[in-house]
């Protein structure tokens, strides 16, 4: 083992929060277009949140920006790398390899709607995996991280609950320390809130704040809590058909929409 | 009832045969399990050409049937093979038959290891690529656990299966079990001694307990799986405090 450190814990703050850059991108989905000729730039530490309809595209653009999904033309950088592609001594462009892939991929973390916890680990074996496999860190060092993260965001005491013992809102917090061990500088959270009882969903908000607050990573949000992007957003992307149709600050955006399927949306999320 | 009751020393050739048979169910468990997962992974693999192949094999060792497949070991394949690979030569046909045997388990464990990994939620893999795992990380850490409570009751329907199976191998001349049977069989006959229906008898009891002995290792393994899906207690469970910098 290292000597330990006895100054301070762990240090779990991100490396610095990073920009996403899309240029041109296009999605499809056998014949159905999800994303089309979509340029979108993301600012170091910006809190972006994404509304629209379903069937917008919003979701996809999370899912592409991890990988989960491949685009089909177009570029995106993250914190000033390409991801799908490589820079040739020339400085074009080819296809990336999926080493290439990977090691940029290593920035950005991603929280599902449906919580993905693996269900053989306990809560504290699910925030150790990533940093004990994909960064090797020492075992004990991973554990101290993990019991910090999970501190975190409230869950010490079920560190040794496995996800079938938890309700959806402690398993959401604890997926999200989990994306939080690998210390990304992008954070993708896809409607993380959706597939929660109406009582649990402020525990999670809370966790998103306090993330938000620390201001260490980009966040880029896909949520339906209107309320939640008013406070939290430093800008809202309204999306409809696979393009962005209206973007501004929640003040403006969400108040005062200037594009009529704006606000033909968020008239109908306020009915609820 | 004392009928049903063989000699000792007719016991003591049954538990030749037997150990004969488990070293050959053993043999071909091995291989079939290593071949299960090689080729179970290999029908899901990204590359077209392992795909292609890992479905050849399973159309092969599923669609012959295990008779066959002992014949062409233990018999065709020295005399094609021979000279080109000597070492087939030189093989007792127990090993040969274990191959037999494991080719055949792989074929139906390779679909059962297939389907299982398949039944995996997809935000499984979702998770494990957000956070950065190899392909083979997602596997052994992620996805094998999980598929590992689907695979075991199947997987040990095969293994009884198998142990079935050794017996052909009497019919294909190695020994095992079944053959020490057979020998004792016409050895009573040519002496004109009764009793046969009794060895019979036996035999039959001796893999109904083997089958039963492989049913509860399945199950005490199917047990000790559903335990990682529950609260970690004792030595298994972490303190909860925050831990001191530097640990302990």
């Amino acid at each position: 083992m290292n000597a330990p450190d006895t100054t301070s814990a762990v240090d779990i703050s991100p490396k610095g929060a990073a920009s996403v850059r899309m240029r041109a991108v296009d999605k499809s989905f056998g014949s159905l277009t999800v994303l089309s000729e979509l340029d979108l730039d993301v600012e170091p530490g910006e809190r972006v949140v994404i509304i629209g309809p379903s069937g917008s595209g919003k979701t996809t653009i999370l899912r592409v920006t991890m990988t989960l999904e491949r685009i089909d033309a177009g570029t995106i950088q993250v914190g000033g790398q390409h991801l799908y592609h490589e820079e040739t001594a020339t400085g074009a462009l080819k296809p990336a390899s999926e080493k290439h892939i990977r090691n940029v991929r290593s920035n950005i973390g991603m929280v599902f709607q449906h919580f993905n916890l693996f269900p053989h680990m306990s809560a504290i074996e699910n925030v150790m995996l990533a940093p004990v496999k994909v960064h090797g860190t020492p075992r004990q060092e991973a554990q101290q991280l993990g019991m910090e993260l999970l501190a975190k965001v409230g869950m010490v005491e079920h560190a040794n609950h496995t996800p079938g013992q938890l309700s959806g809102g402690q398993k959401q917090r604890v997926a999200i320390a989990r994306a939080l061990a690998t210390q990304p500088s992008v954070m993708l959270f896809d409607e993380v809130t959706s597939a929660l009882d109406p009582e649990l969903v402020g525990e999670v908000l809370n966790v998103l704040r306090d993330i938000a607050e620390e201001g260490k990573t980009t966040m880029m949000l896909v949520t339906h809590e209107m309320g939640f992007a008013r406070e939290i957003a430093d800008r809202v992307l309204m999306f409809d058909s696979g393009r962005m149709i209206e973007e501004g600050p929640p003040s403006e955006l969400l108040s005062n929409p200037q594009h009529e399927r704006t606000r033909s949306f968020l008239g109908a999320v306020a009915e609820h | 009832m004392e009928d049903l009751l063989l000699t000792p020393g007719q016991y003591a050739r049954l538990y030749n045969g037997l150990r004969a048979t488990l070293q050959l169910l053993g043999q071909a468990f091995v291989l079939g399990i290593f071949l299960s997962l090689v080729v179970g992974v290999g029908r899901l693999s990204e590359r077209k050409w392992v795909r292609a192949i890992s479905f050849g094999f399973v159309e092969f060792a599923r669609g012959i049937s295990s008779i066959i497949l002992l014949f062409i070991l233990v018999i065709a394949i020295p005399i094609l093979l021979g000279d080109i690979f000597p070492w087939v030569l030189g093989q007792p046909v127990i090993v040969m038959a274990s191959i037999a045997l494991g080719v055949n388990m792989g074929g139906y464990g390779a679909e059962i290891i297939r389907g299982s990994i398949v039944a995996i939620p997809k935000g499984q893999t979702e998770a494990t690529i957000a956070l950065n795992l190899n392909p083979t990380q997602r596997l052994r850490y992620v996805i094998l656990p999980q598929a590992m409570r689907i695979i075991l009751p199947p997987m040990g329907n095969l293994t009884i299966e198998i142990l079935k199976g050794t017996a052909l191998v009497a019919v294909a001349g190695g020994y095992d079990m079944m053959r020490e049977v057979r020998n004792m069989e016409a050895s009573m006959l040519a002496e004109g001694v009764i009793g046969v229906t009794a060895l019979f008898v036996n035999a039959l009891i001796i893999y109904f307990i083997v089958a039963q002995v492989i049913n509860a290792l399945f199950r005490f393994g199917e047990r000790a799986l559903d335990r990682r899906f529950e609260q970690r207690e004792g030595r298994s469970a972490i303190p909860l405090s925050v831990a001191q910098p530097g640990g302990n």
